[in-house]
Formats: structure tokens, C-alpha cells, sequence
């Protein structure tokens, strides 16, 4: 199963090197996110550094949206399918692969809004190790939903317009703990412990891992 | 245990047969894409498949893949019951659809690369096999996706070669393939044979694919309705209706 998921890792990362999708087009749909953000509740500093934590979440889960779409689409069309079903990986190695990558993918997303919510909101990190932990954990939750929801959408016709659709209500989990474990790293928001909220997004994450293990057999069958 | 590690739970019956398929039924949403198909090929067999279109051939070689699923009657290929599990057989079962199922940012050598490994195959026969393709120098190391339809096809057919199939599974498979390529398939099927793989080619190019063969299945409504013995001209050829057929209706082929 490991090695599996590494070549499928592997694969969709060299492709993504390839194509560049994520650095031409889904970095800067994310990047632009947050500037219309900041026009809408600018011009003064105090909204913008309060809402920074919710538009970090908001906008990376947009741009996941789009990083999910093009993973699914790198195995679509009944052939790409097809493909995927005859090469004898582990469907339980596919899924693990296809979440590594798009983990990766995300990291260096989330890299890059965060350069953002500091240079264009001015927020103050007081604790990175908080934002980190909560992106860590909420990115392979992230991964895994997207993993999951991007194969069952890819054998759907409009696919694209139904992935948002599907897969926006069950990440509000994330948006809801990421965002207040980020205010409580940037000191904004109503206060309070963080922990509860790193510790729902590494369960969600667990869950969902778990679940994408068992189940993305029948599911790419079915798709 | 083959050689992942995995154990063939499903695929234990006892069966000289490379393909075993009695009374098989499957649908493609409600229409059935199999009626009752009957259909045995042994190892070392080439088996084409031939009928007008609709008639099932396709169908046919995707249930033999385990990629439509049989609701119906018996399916056995290479000792795996598709019935109980349509999976396992994939690892030993090579397919050549319509369609190439490449990765269009990846190069030649990279998609056959992905395709042995991830069928557990030996690295160093990827070499060898693009090379017999033609697939060297500059077009290895082209993206898949500026490769013509021919090109493609032959990088399709490079996976199969290093990945050494006990099962082949060619849907059309000369088409958009030029003279030389043609005849390098040819090759290829019948080194496989010799070495004990089974071949099922669905053709509307009897010219091309009968010489390849044993035996020629016509089918016809999801369902097979005769067989010849191939290296009969076309004139000569009068299709031998299969005991117990029914007026469209299938038969039993062993």
C-alpha cells in the first residue's frame, strides 16, 4: 500500500511540475481572494486584522476546491478511469498517494497565503507553532475530503460544478476550527483555549484518512 | 501470493481456462451489454471477436477485466470468480481499449515506467519494450500528450509488452496503427501465446486479426452466436451456428 502510494504520489506531483497548474493559475486565483477581500473590508487595518483567520481558511478552502478539481481530472474520462481500475494499485494506495500530493500542494498554498494575510491585512503571528499545527492537521483533513469527494465527483457529469457543491459543507469543520485556532495564534477573535479546535481538526482528519482508506475501493468502482 | 504480497482470495478456482464465461450476463445501466454470453479460451489461444457494432465485443473484454460488472451466470478468468471479486484479476490481465489511457504532462518513458511499476513488473523491462516500439531517443521523451493517436497507441502497447499479461485484451487494436506497427502487434501476440498468455481481439479488420487467430467468435446482441475455425478465406468461411442456439439467442462455445 505504502509503496503504491508513493508512486501515485510521485505522479500526480510530477504532473503537477509539469503542468504548473497550481503556480499559474490556483496561487494566484488564492492570492487574488485575499486582495478582494482586503478591498471589501479595507480601507482601515482593525477589520481586516480581525477577519484575517477566517479569510486564510476561506481562501485556501476556495483554492482546494480548484486543486482537488484538476487532481480528480488527471484520472478522468472512462479511459483515465479505466486506467486507474486495470493498473493494480491498492485502491487503499491510490487514495493515501492522491492525498499526499494534494497535501503538498497545499502546503505551499498555505505558505503563500500566509505571506499574504501578514503583508496585505498586517496581522502579527504570536504563535506559529499554533498556525502551524492547525495547518497540518487541517491540511490532511483537507486532502483526504478532497481525495475522497474529487473521485466520486469525476464519475459524475458536471463534475465540476458539483464538487463545490459536495465538498464545501463537509470541510466547514475545518473552516470553523481553523479559524479559531489561527485567531487564537494571531491574538484576534473571542478568546478561549485552542486546543479543542487542533484537537476536532486532527480527529476530522484521522476520520476522514481512515474512512478514505476503506472506502476508495468501491467508490472508484462505482465511479 | 503473487509477487506484491497480496493473497488471490477470490481467484482459487481450479481452472485450466483462461477465460470461462457461461450464460454471463451484465448491464451497462439497464441495457444488457451481455445476454447471455458463453465463451471459453484456453491458454495459448488467440480468440477474435467479431460482429457488427452493439454487438457486445467491447463488453465482452470489459468483463473479462472485471471493469463491467457480471450480474449473471458464470465468469472465471484465470481462476479468479468475477462474480465474488471483479479486482484481482487486473494484475494479470493487460488491456488495450479504444482509448490510451495515458497521462498527457507525463513523458513516453515516465507513463510506462508508472504503468509497469504500478503493476508490480520489472523496471528493466521498460527499456526493452520502447525501444521494440520505436519509442526512443527524442519521442521518450516526449509529453504523451503532443504524441499522435498512432503514437499513442504504441506507447499503450509498450506497457503491455513489459508488463507481460497472462491475459490480452485488444479492442480494435490496429487501429490508427501504421504497416510497421501493425506488424509488430502481430509479433507481440503471438510471442505472448507462445509463452502461454491467452489473447481476446475484438476486430472489424478480420484481414489483419485473423491471421492472428484460433478461433473467430461472432457475437451478436450481447451474446455469441457462432465460431469458426480461423485460416479460412473469408469466401470459404460459413459460420458454424453453435448447438443450442436459440433464434437470437446465445450458445454455449468451449
Amino acid at each position: 500500500m505504502w509503496r503504491d502510494a508513493l508512486a501515485v504520489a510521485g505522479k500526480d506531483l510530477r504532473i503537477e511540475m509539469r503542468s504548473r497548474v497550481l503556480l499559474n493559475q490556483v496561487m494566484p486565483f488564492a492570492l487574488m481572494v485575499l486582495v478582494l477581500f482586503a478591498f471589501a473590508l479595507g480601507p482601515s487595518r482593525g477589520p481586516m486584522v480581525d477577519a484575517a483567520a477566517g479569510l486564510f481558511w476561506v481562501a485556501l478552502l476556495f483554492a482546494a476546491v480548484l486543486g482537488v478539481q484538476r487532481s480528480a481530472a488527471v484520472e478522468s474520462g472512462e479511459a483515465g478511469r479505466d486506467g486507474l481500475r486495470m493498473s493494480g494499485l491498492d485502491p487503499a494506495g491510490i487514495f493515501l498517494g492522491k492525498t499526499v500530493a494534494l497535501c503538498v500542494e497545499l502546503v505551499a498554498l498555505e505558505v503563500l497565503l500566509s505571506l499574504g494575510v501578514v503583508l496585505f491585512y498586517g496581522a502579527h503571528v504570536r504563535s506559529a507553532g499554533l498556525m502551524v499545527a492547525a495547518c497540518v492537521a487541517g491540511t490532511a483533513g483537507l486532502a483526504a475530503v478532497g481525495s475522497l469527494y474529487g473521485t466520486l465527483a469525476s464519475g459524475l457529469r458536471v463534475s465540476e460544478t458539483l464538487l463545490p457543491f459536495l465538498l464545501l459543507p463537509v470541510v466547514a469543520p475545518v473552516l470553523l476550527a481553523g479559524t479559531r485556532a489561527w485567531q487564537a495564534a494571531l491574538g484576534t477573535g473571542p478568546g478561549g483555549g485552542s486546543e479543542p479546535w487542533v484537537e476536532l481538526l486532527v480527529i476530522f482528519a484521522a476520520v476522514y484518512l481512515a474512512l478514505g482508506v476503506v472506502i476508495y475501493g468501491p467508490l472508484l468502482e462505482a465511479s | 501470493m503473487d509477487r506484491r504480497g497480496w493473497a488471490p482470495v477470490a481467484c482459487a478456482v481450479p481452472m485450466p481456462r483462461a477465460v470461462h464465461l457461461r450464460d454471463a450476463v451484465a448491464l451497462a445501466g439497464r441495457f444488457p451489454a451481455l445476454a447471455g454470453a458463453n465463451l471459453a479460451v484456453d491458454s495459448g489461444e488467440v480468440v477474435v471477436l467479431t460482429g457488427p457494432n452493439g454487438a457486445g465485443k467491447t463488453s465482452l473484454l470489459r468483463a473479462c477485466a472485471g471493469l463491467l460488472a457480471v450480474t449473471r451466470g458464470e465468469a472465471v478468468v484465470l481462476g479468479c470468480d468475477l462474480r465474488r471479486d471483479r479486482s484481482s484479476v487486473r494484475r494479470q490481465v493487460g488491456m488495450l481499449g479504444h482509448s490510451s489511457a495515458l497521462y498527457d504532462d507525463l513523458t513516453v518513458t515516465e507513463n510506462v515506467r508508472f504503468a509497469v511499476r504500478a503493476a508490480g513488473g520489472r523496471a528493466e523491462a521498460v527499456g526493452p519494450a520502447l525501444e521494440r516500439l520505436g519509442l526512443v531517443g527524442r519521442v521518450a521523451r516526449t509529453s504523451a500528450g503532443r504524441l499522435s493517436q498512432g503514437q499513442r497507441r504504441r506507447v499503450a502497447l509498450a506497457v503491455l509488452a513489459a508488463r507481460r499479461p497472462e491475459l490480452w485484451l485488444l479492442d480494435e487494436p490496429h487501429a490508427g496503427l501504421d504497416a510497421g506497427a501493425r506488424s509488430l502487434l502481430g509479433e507481440m501476440v503471438r510471442e505472448a501465446v507462445a509463452g502461454g498468455a491467452a489473447v481476446l481481439l475484438a476486430s472489424h479488420e478480420l484481414e489483419v486479426s485473423e491471421p492472428l487467430a484460433d478461433r473467430v467468435v461472432q457475437m451478436s446482441g450481447g451474446r455469441v452466436v457462432a465460431q469458426t475455425r480461423a485460416g479460412l478465406s473469408t469466401e470459404k468461411r460459413v459460420p458454424k451456428l453453435l448447438p443450442g442456439l436459440r433464434a437470437g439467442g446465445g450458445a454455449h462455445v468451449a
